[in-house]
């Protein structure tokens, strides 16, 4: 992934309290890249290293072949002379300045001429033109986050961050200001990397996705690619599927948890297995016929979707089985009730580790 | 009573009421006692006009003098970590609990004409302090500043940084920050802190008195007036002190719900 | 647990006990009549050190007179005796504050000059510029303090200067004459003019220039018993104690001149 014709490319390690961060990033010009990760995996510190809001520890960041930050090498260019710009979780418009100076304003502070005229444009662009005069404070969320995403883009950056932009928004106008956004990443050149927490904004926002944990990468690719193999249990859980870990030996996979699977095609070494809960048939006695895999297992958490319901299984494995309303009626399924589980072999997904 | 309101507590109403009237009863004591009729002569006389001008240009100067040097100290406060600031900042702001006059004592052993600075000053420019204009505005400085210091470190501090972090992203270097987003963004601090300097330092007495003396014109502002005068004119005393205790309440309310919002 | 409880009553008790001995309850235990109460003096703040000393050879005479003393500014000892103020004696700086009280009505009897006092010229110890007399003040460069107009010493100052026919413009117009001592004792100042008992109480880092009789001015300090007192004979003892010769010495030693 790591090569020539990428825009970005950084290298970022740092200490920030108790969280080490630790990864490599690249990108390509034209990119829309995610990044993904629960809650304190350090999405933000990586958005802020980029912009030199927090200087690295070690490693190295490029942009568009220029060496931005090298602590080896001494050097460090200050965030006001990077080409980067950034949209804050909470937009932080500039309370005392009316919202066309908060566009305005990156402008200014480069010496563009006519900063006024040419910050009007961009807020034609996002479509607040007529809000120009009016203080931050009077905007709703949605029109906040357009501004936000306007003063940014005003100064045209090569590298443009979002952090989590639709996180403060209502619900209600999420989907809407996500179309919005997706629109206006689209129209503009450089790079964009999102931090977002949420997959679905991930996939609607990105072309690429990078999933982040403990300030490690613990995934990259595709959003098909990532959400069909994850690598995590952050990501499985996200995704809503099985993830096992294992030591492949031919059919036979040896779970780090303890138990086995038994899986269709041959491979060798350590192994992701993914099983869908769909794929999860339960019983209340053992299952004659064909499955490989049979386990007796103990129910110990029930949960509604729509018009499925998530029963929880502990026992040799613990695994999540989707079933409709129907049939717990029919498998009198409870809480603490003693049932078998069985997967067929093909049902099962294996991949590298 | 009033719909909407939370109720006060009995004892609370009463001992808030005692508050009030403890500050309120000298004021009406004042106003009764103030012999009307003489307002306009005593207060057109030369020496209340002399000493009401030098008042107002010794407080405002003073104010500015602050400015200019407490707020770089209380930016350091509040944003740079080094060894002894909890020490350096008790030191400065000792003149809001020193008694004036042990002040007034303190810079005259520092810029007097044997103090520490004043005798080389004396020595090399032949510039006395001591009883001069120049002299009572550092002696009210001294007393004043630490409100502006305190109150503007506060601001800063509650203040959210990242405003600071998004300007720069947005291309701003530090000096436009500070000028175009930290200043801007702590004015409420900074008004407040300023107000205050300048109310302390328009009742100023004791550091004044002891640092600068008293001349009619140079070194007698308005509190010196009115104390001398208590002892020949003790009408003239009470107009000066309406006069000061007006022009102090105007500002302090006007200004306050302009500038922070009245509650 | 019970003998816990038993404490914390009986300190209840006497507790109340104080209280009620505080409000002044009537019991056989409270303080004995014998004891003469004090005799309340207000007194010009020039007279502090010479009053006390005055007080403790008082309490040494037969029958030993108690006092106790309020020093200030003459005329803040009179706005409060005009306010009501609890005294039996005030000892005056100067006529014209006495004055006041006379002409209110405050006063028994008619007041009597007690002591004088009179001005010199303070320096700083060693007499550093050679000032020598009245004259020498108006020598260019040299800083000079004076009283405030408006208080009695630069009141005399001024008559004094007027008399030697010496006008100066000084640095500053003290509201005191602590303050204009205090000035030259730093060395912000060169010279002031203030009272011969003002140099004497200000130590050895100030020394006092004498000034001719012929430019000089001698205030007189009345003394007098007000309407007011609450123990009439012991203040007009008080009164007579500092007139007589035993009283007379102690304020020559704190360099105050006979009436």
């Amino acid at each position: 992934m790591v090569g020539i014709g990428m825009s970005l490319l950084a290298q970022v390690r740092l200490t920030r309290g108790s969280l080490v961060l630790d990864l490599e990033v690249a990108a390509h010009e034209g990119e829309v890249v995610a990044v993904l990760g629960p809650n304190g995996a350090g999405k933000t510190s990586l958005l802020r290293a980029l912009a030199g809001l927090l200087p690295l520890t070690e490693g190295r960041i490029t942009l568009d072949g220029m060496v931005l930050e090298d602590p080896g090498a001494t050097i460090f260019v200050p965030p006001e002379q990077r080409r980067v710009g950034m949209v804050f979780q909470d937009y932080l418009l500039f309370p005392h300045l009316s919202v066309l100076e908060n566009v305005a304003f990156g402008l200014r502070s480069r010496g563009v001429r006519a900063a006024t005229t040419r910050a009007r444009g961009w807020l034609e662009r996002v479509g607040l033109a007529d809000l120009a005069d009016v203080r931050p404070t009077a905007l709703s969320g949605g029109q906040a986050q357009r501004v936000a995403l306007a003063r940014a883009l005003a100064t045209e950056p090569r590298l443009l961050l979002l952090d989590e932009p639709l996180s403060a928004l209502d619900v209600t106008i999420r989907a809407d200001t996500r179309r919005d956004l997706r629109r206006h990443l689209a129209n503009v050149s450089g790079i964009r990397l999102v931090v977002t927490h949420d997959p679905l904004e991930a996939m609607a926002l990105a072309d690429r996705l990078m999933v982040i944990e403990g300030g490690r990468l613990v995934q990259s690719g595709r959003a098909a690619e990532v959400t069909a193999r994850p690598r995590s249990r952050y990501v499985a859980d996200l995704v809503g599927v099985n993830l096992f870990r294992g030591r492949a030996k031919g059919t036979e996979v040896e779970l780090e948890t303890g138990g086995a699977l038994t899986v269709a095609d041959q491979a060798h070494g350590d192994v992701f297995a993914v099983i869908h809960p769909r794929a999860v048939a339960v019983f209340r006695q053992r299952p004659d016929g064909t499955p490989r895999n049979v386990w007796p297992l103990r129910a110990v958490d029930i949960d509604l979707h729509g018009d499925r319901v998530r029963v929880r299984l502990m026992g040799t494995v613990t695994i999540v089985a989707e079933v409709t309303p129907a049939a717990l009626a029919d498998l009198g399924l409870a809480e603490g009730r003693k049932v078998w589980a069985a997967v067929k072999a093909t049902e099962i997904s294996v991949y590298p580790a | 009573m009033f719909r909407g309101r939370q109720p006060v507590p009995l004892p609370i109403g009463i001992l808030a009421g005692a508050g009030a009237a403890f500050f309120i009863l000298p004021l009406i004591g004042l106003m009764l006692r103030a012999p009307w009729a003489n307002l306009w002569p005593d207060l057109t006389a030369p020496e209340s006009l002399l000493a009401l001008r030098l008042s107002l240009v010794a407080s405002l100067s003073a104010t500015a003098l602050a400015l200019v040097l407490g707020l770089p100290l209380a930016w350091i406060y509040a944003r740079v970590v080094f060894p002894g600031r909890t020490v350096l900042r008790a030191l400065t702001t000792l003149p809001m609990v020193l008694p004036p006059v042990v002040g007034g004592v303190a810079l005259l052993m520092a810029f007097g004409r044997r103090g520490l600075l004043g005798q080389i000053l004396d020595a090399a420019f032949g510039i006395r302090l001591p009883f001069t204009t120049a002299g009572a505005v550092m002696a009210e400085t001294f007393v004043a500043m630490p409100f502006l210091v305190l109150t503007v470190e506060a601001g800063l501090r509650s203040m959210d940084r990242r405003y600071e972090d998004a300007a720069r992203t947005l291309g701003a270097g530090r000096w436009t920050v500070l000028r175009r987003v930290t200043l801007p963004l702590v004015a409420p601090s900074l008004f407040a802190g300023a107000v205050l300097c300048w109310a302390r330092a328009l009742g100023e007495f004791g550091a004044t008195i002891t640092f600068a003396g008293n001349f009619p014109g140079r070194t007698q502002t308005l509190p010196l007036a009115v104390y001398l005068a208590l002892e020949t004119r003790p009408d003239a005393a009470i107009l000066l002190s309406l006069v000061l205790l007006v022009v102090s309440l105007v500002v302090l309310v006007v200004l306050r719900d302009r500038w922070l919002g009245s509650a | 647990m019970t003998a816990f409880i038993q404490i914390r009553r009986s300190s209840l008790v006497a507790a109340v006990g104080l209280v009620a001995a505080a409000c002044g309850s009537p019991g056989p235990v409270s303080s004995s009549p014998a004891a003469p109460s004090p005799v309340t003096v207000f007194a010009a703040a020039s007279l502090t050190a010479a009053f006390q000393s005055m007080g403790s050879a008082a309490g040494h005479v037969n029958p030993p007179l108690l006092t106790e003393y309020n020093f200030a500014g003459s005329p803040t000892l009179v706005a409060q005796i005009q306010q009501g103020a609890p005294v039996d004696v005030f000892a005056s700086a100067d006529q014209p504050n006495m004055q006041k009280l006379v002409d209110g009505g405050l006063v028994m009897g008619s007041p009597r000059v007690f002591a004088t006092n009179r001005l010199q010229i303070v320096v700083a110890a060693g007499n550093p510029k050679g000032i020598t007399g009245l004259a020498d003040l108006v020598r260019p460069g040299l800083v000079v303090v004076l009283c405030a107009p408006a208080v009695p010493c630069g009141r005399y100052a001024a008559q004094a200067l007027e008399k030697a026919g010496v006008r100066i413009v000084p640095a500053s117009e003290e509201t005191d004459v602590k303050a204009v001592i205090g000035k030259v004792s730093l060395g912000e100042a060169d010279a002031g003019i203030v009272y011969v008992t003002d140099v004497r109480a200000g130590g050895a880092k100030v020394q006092g220039i004498a000034i001719p009789d012929t430019q000089n001015v001698v205030a007189a300090y009345p003394i007098a018993v007000m309407k007011a007192a609450s123990h009439g004979r012991a203040a007009q003892a008080f009164v007579d104690f500092v007139l007589s010769p035993q009283g007379q010495r102690i304020l020559a030693s704190f360099a105050f001149g006979g009436p």
